[in-house]
């Protein structure tokens, strides 16, 4: 069985075709870097998403920061992390890599600041 | 008056690395002047993940790809008027800029680069029948609302348009709890680039409605709805396919243009198809001291590729300040047959290092191949999958490549013949 894809390991979206046998990627074809490989093979057994959004920030000179997530996540729990971080308060100051949330849904990631928040 | 040898206007990804470009080729006295409170641009809203693969190896999200460039601009001392609006540029490079704090001020530059971005082709640029109704906002608008304000526009969404942050933002205001209805496209592709479709659409199970647009909005205070119809070829709605979508915000995302008040207002030469400055391969423009970059220049896909051309406008800027300007000739480059425009316009013939010629086509194309001739020759034919109009091509040319005398470089695309 053969699977298209377009890879999303950068903006370049080169059109990938996996080759499956079995539940297992036998071959892939398409891709310029090895990302792309890595991607589609992901994609057909377990794919996974970076996130990216935002927090509430106590106290701080701006009402949010940026976060994202340290490593990808299974991409069916990405809206469940969506709402959790609609629930998380950070207090202010916040800096760039600070660790707003450890291990969040059990996923191994955490969830980092991507901008700064000063003390208001 | 105030001297600079270097003004840089705007403190985005160009501006940025124009100047540590230029700060490392020997230009002392530099000046970047930002009309927000702080460096970055539009990269402060750009939070999701993508930016700087080329640059770095990683992927970085907007806030953090400008963080390296602003630590690198501290580090290098190179001096930021920030909340400075500049009002007009002089052909004689004099720069009249405004600030709470200082007020009216005159700042005469020995060379400017223009760093000033893009902004987005508002509602007024679309006639669109209908009421006037509040809820309506341009996708960079929302994205700053929701990604920097901690604001929501609305619950209820539909997304005329699919260029990229039309498609970033469908999947930012779903990950916020908002229902994204459908996005609309004109054009019978999207505008958007492909991953984005994927992971910002398809993942979502977001609809994308190609050849179809808004043609009515209903409401009168608030937006309640919008009517979407299917285009024929000709983009004119056909009649029966009418669909009316309840809504409370619709979201444009249908281009973005290059912010040349200043430049026009200093007489640089504009292209009417990039709507940037005509451009040699040193970003020089017809005003000579004048350097453009990035957005301003023509619309990028990837930030990696804005901070490489303002690192060349940087270098370029210190050449000219310690040798002047290049008085060699200028070999036209020629955009036809699919080949919307390219960047630069011209090179000049004294060029000792190799060329990188952007451009983007006019339409899709699958087989297809990218060629140059130089004069009638063909120089290169580089066979390509696919071609979109929505993402930047280039192709690379060696000093050895160029012609003769009188000698002019085409650019084209043909169909059917890998």
């Amino acid at each position: 069985m053969e699977r298209n894809l377009i890879c999303i390991g950068c903006p370049l979206g080169c059109q990938l075709t996996a080759v499956m046998e079995n539940g297992v990627v036998t071959a892939v074809t398409g891709n310029t870097c090895p990302r792309g490989d890595e991607y589609a093979r992901k994609e057909c057994t377990a794919p996974e998403r970076t996130v990216t959004g935002t927090v509430r920030v106590v106290g701080g000179a701006v009402p949010v920061v940026s976060v994202r997530t340290s490593r990808p996540i299974p991409k069916e729990k990405v809206l469940e992390l969506a709402q959790l971080m609609g629930k998380i308060r950070v207090q202010a100051p916040v800096r760039p890599g600070d660790v707003v949330a450890a291990n969040v849904l059990e996923t191994g990631s955490d969830l980092l600041a991507t901008c700064s928040a000063a003390i208001d | 008056m105030k001297h600079v040898e270097l003004a840089i206007i705007g403190g985005g990804p160009a501006g940025l690395a124009a100047a540590a470009a230029a700060r490392r080729n020997g230009v002392e006295d530099i000046l970047i002047i930002e009309r927000d409170s702080r460096l970055g641009g539009i990269l402060n809203q750009c939070i999701h993940a993508g930016f700087g693969l080329h640059t770095f190896g990683q992927e970085l999200s907007g806030p953090e790809y400008a963080q390296r460039f602003i630590d690198q601009v501290a580090e290098l001392s190179i001096p930021c008027l920030l909340d400075t609006m500049v009002l007009d540029l002089s052909e004689e490079r004099i720069l009249t800029v405004t600030s709470r704090t200082e007020g009216l001020q005159q700042i005469k530059a020995d060379a400017v680069i223009l760093a000033m971005g893009c902004r987005e082709r508002p509602r007024g640029a679309l006639n669109i029948p209908g009421t006037r109704p509040s809820g309506i906002w341009s996708a960079g608008t929302a994205q700053r609302l929701v990604n920097m304000e901690g604001v929501m526009p609305g619950r209820e969404v539909v997304i005329l348009g699919s260029g990229d942050i039309g498609l970033i933002m469908a999947r930012r205001m779903t990950m916020e709890g908002a229902k994204v209805h459908a996005v609309a496209e004109v054009m019978p592709y999207s505008g958007g680039l492909k991953r984005n479709i994927v992971q910002c659409l398809d993942d979502f199970d977001i609809p994308l409605f190609l050849s179809t647009t808004v043609v009515e909005i209903h409401g009168r205070k608030k937006l309640e709805g919008v009517t979407l119809a299917q285009v024929d070829e000709r983009r004119r709605p056909i009649p029966g396919t009418e669909r009316y979508i309840p809504c409370d915000t619709l979201l444009l995302s249908v281009g973005l243009l290059p912010e040349n008040e200043l430049s026009a207002g200093a007489n640089v030469a504009l292209s009417p198809i990039t709507g940037g400055p005509v451009v040699g391969e040193d970003l020089s423009t017809s005003i000579p001291g004048v350097f453009a970059c990035g957005n301003v220049l023509h619309v990028h896909d990837l930030v990696d590729f804005v901070s490489q051309e303002a690192t060349l406008a940087g270098e370029a800027a210190a050449r000219y300040l310690s040798a002047g300007e290049s008085q060699a000739e200028t070999i036209p480059l020629l955009a036809e047959g699919g080949v919307r425009y390219t960047v630069p316009q011209f090179i000049h013939r004294d060029t000792t290092e190799n060329v990188t010629v952007r451009f983007r086509v006019g339409q899709p194309y699958r087989n297809a191949a990218v060629c140059v001739y130089v004069n009638d020759q063909l120089l290169r034919r580089i066979p390509k999958r696919v071609l979109a109009p929505g993402e930047m091509e280039k192709v690379i040319l060696r000093p050895a490549d160029l012609p003769a005398e009188g000698g002019s470089i085409r650019f084209c695309i043909e169909e059917g013949t890998n």
